[in-house]
């Protein structure tokens, strides 16, 4: 393979002020009429010392359902002083990937924040999905403790939640894409 | 059988920041202290989302939101955005945020006593055209002071949100100007190893786009990740 002419600009934190670009209805991703099975997906994110990081953007995308005039598939939200996040968007269903390989439904995650100079990209997967168990990403997860920081588990009708750790116990899965 | 977009190639090493910065005191709660997964690129990863001009239409004149031209000395940003094959990024968002003239954000959590601008709230967004290119008009934004360390302060710089073609593309960036004094003692300037790369994070100066009796220009391109040759392939 040829190497590349040029090289991708370097990286830098959004940094605490990034609320200028938020626009909260983009936390909405049914705020152009979807339909189907809507969720909601709240979450909290938590530093290395427990403490909630209410200052973070996060980043949803899914490539299921796929984009469509009336759905993005794509939202942002802040954390709010709890930490917490909230979506609303449609339930995905399976994904393909590679070869023969089925993925499980999921949501690609990036969490940008202040003292965070690359965002971090991770996966939220539904706790209970069968696909789980054959996910191609899921399964290069041998310890099932760091496994279960990826599934969202459901809290109430429609809606699920996933807790999201920077650092130290039960730190979530993160992943170099 | 399906073919998928490209996957992207690796980033070059020591061209991005490593989350662990000790010297940028944010990062030492905020990085994870396990090693990133490494994941085989599915369709998740090589498409992304398209924010189009119908639901975010273009802000490129952050100068006049009110009718009334903001406090500042006036410049003309523009530049392309291509691929690390030089290829260019058509139609694609490019969201800008920054400080005011006097260094002070349009936000409730920033406290520097400094003054706000009425006529200035700090948000741009344009798209690049057919061939890569954007364009926008703002003030140059002020230097800032921080709680990282004794006496520290921001560079003069304007933030970025790029969006590319496939969720890895995303890019989040800051733009430095040329010769600014504080760029040697930044910590997140300078958390880049690669001098090179960091020094493409800054400006320069572009007489080209320099409008005669009404704005200095500057000259600032994206890069985003190169896609690999040959397709995926899904059976
Ligand atoms: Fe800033």
């Amino acid at each position: 393979m040829a190497a590349p002419r040029l090289t991708a600009t370097a990286s830098q934190t959004i940094g605490p002020f990034w609320h200028l670009i938020e626009h909260a209805e983009m936390a909405d991703l049914l705020r152009f009429g979807a339909t189907g099975e809507a969720i909601t997906v709240t979450g909290t994110i938590t530093d290395g010392a427990g403490q909630p990081v209410a200052d973070a953007a996060v980043e949803i995308w899914q490539s299921s359902p796929p984009v469509s005039d009336s759905f993005p598939a794509y939202g942002r939200a802040r954390t709010d002083t709890a930490g917490r996040f909230e979506f609303r968007t449609l339930k995905p269903g399976p994904v393909p990937g590679l070869g023969n390989a089925q993925q499980a439904p999921h949501l690609a995650v990036t969490i940008m924040a202040r003292g965070i100079l690359r965002g971090l990209t991770t996966r939220l997967y539904f706790q209970g999905e069968p696909l789980n168990d054959t996910d191609p990403v899921l399964s290069l997860i041998d310890d099932p403790a760091q496994r279960a920081t990826l599934l969202a588990r459901p809290a109430g009708p429609g809606a699920w939640t996933l807790d999201i750790r920077l650092q130290g116990e039960n730190e979530t899965v993160f992943m170099d894409i | 059988m399906t073919v998928d977009a490209a996957g992207f190639r690796p980033l070059q090493p020591r061209t991005q920041p490593p989350n662990d910065s000790p010297e940028y005191g944010s990062t030492r709660l905020r990085h994870p202290a396990r090693p990133a997964l490494r994941i085989p690129q599915s369709v998740t990863e090589t498409t992304g989302p398209v924010l189009s001009p119908k639901h975010f239409p273009p802000m490129p004149d952050l100068t006049m939101l009110t009718g009334q031209a903001a406090m500042g000395e006036r410049i003309i940003v523009r530049g392309r955005v291509v691929d690390e094959d030089n290829r260019p990024v058509p139609s694609t968002i490019i969201e800008i945020w920054q400080a005011n003239a006097a260094g002070r954000y349009d936000h409730p959590g920033d406290t520097h006593d400094a003054p706000l601008d009425p006529n200035f709230h700090g948000e741009g967004r344009v798209f690049s055209d057919e061939d890569g290119w954007y364009q926008f008009t703002t003030i140059k934004p002020g230097a800032y002071p921080w709680g990282n360390h004794h006496n520290a302060w921001r560079p003069n710089h304007i933030h970025y949100s790029l969006f590319g073609t496939g969720f890895a593309q995303r890019l989040i960036t800051q733009m430095y100007f040329p010769g600014d004094p504080l760029l040697p003692l930044d910590p997140i300037f300078l958390a880049t190893p690669d001098a090179a790369a960091r020094n493409r994070l800054i400006a320069s100066f572009d007489i080209e786009a320099t409008q005669p009796a009404w704005a200095l220009g500057y000259r600032f391109d994206f890069v985003l990740r190169g896609r690999n040759a040959t397709p995926m392939e899904n059976t």
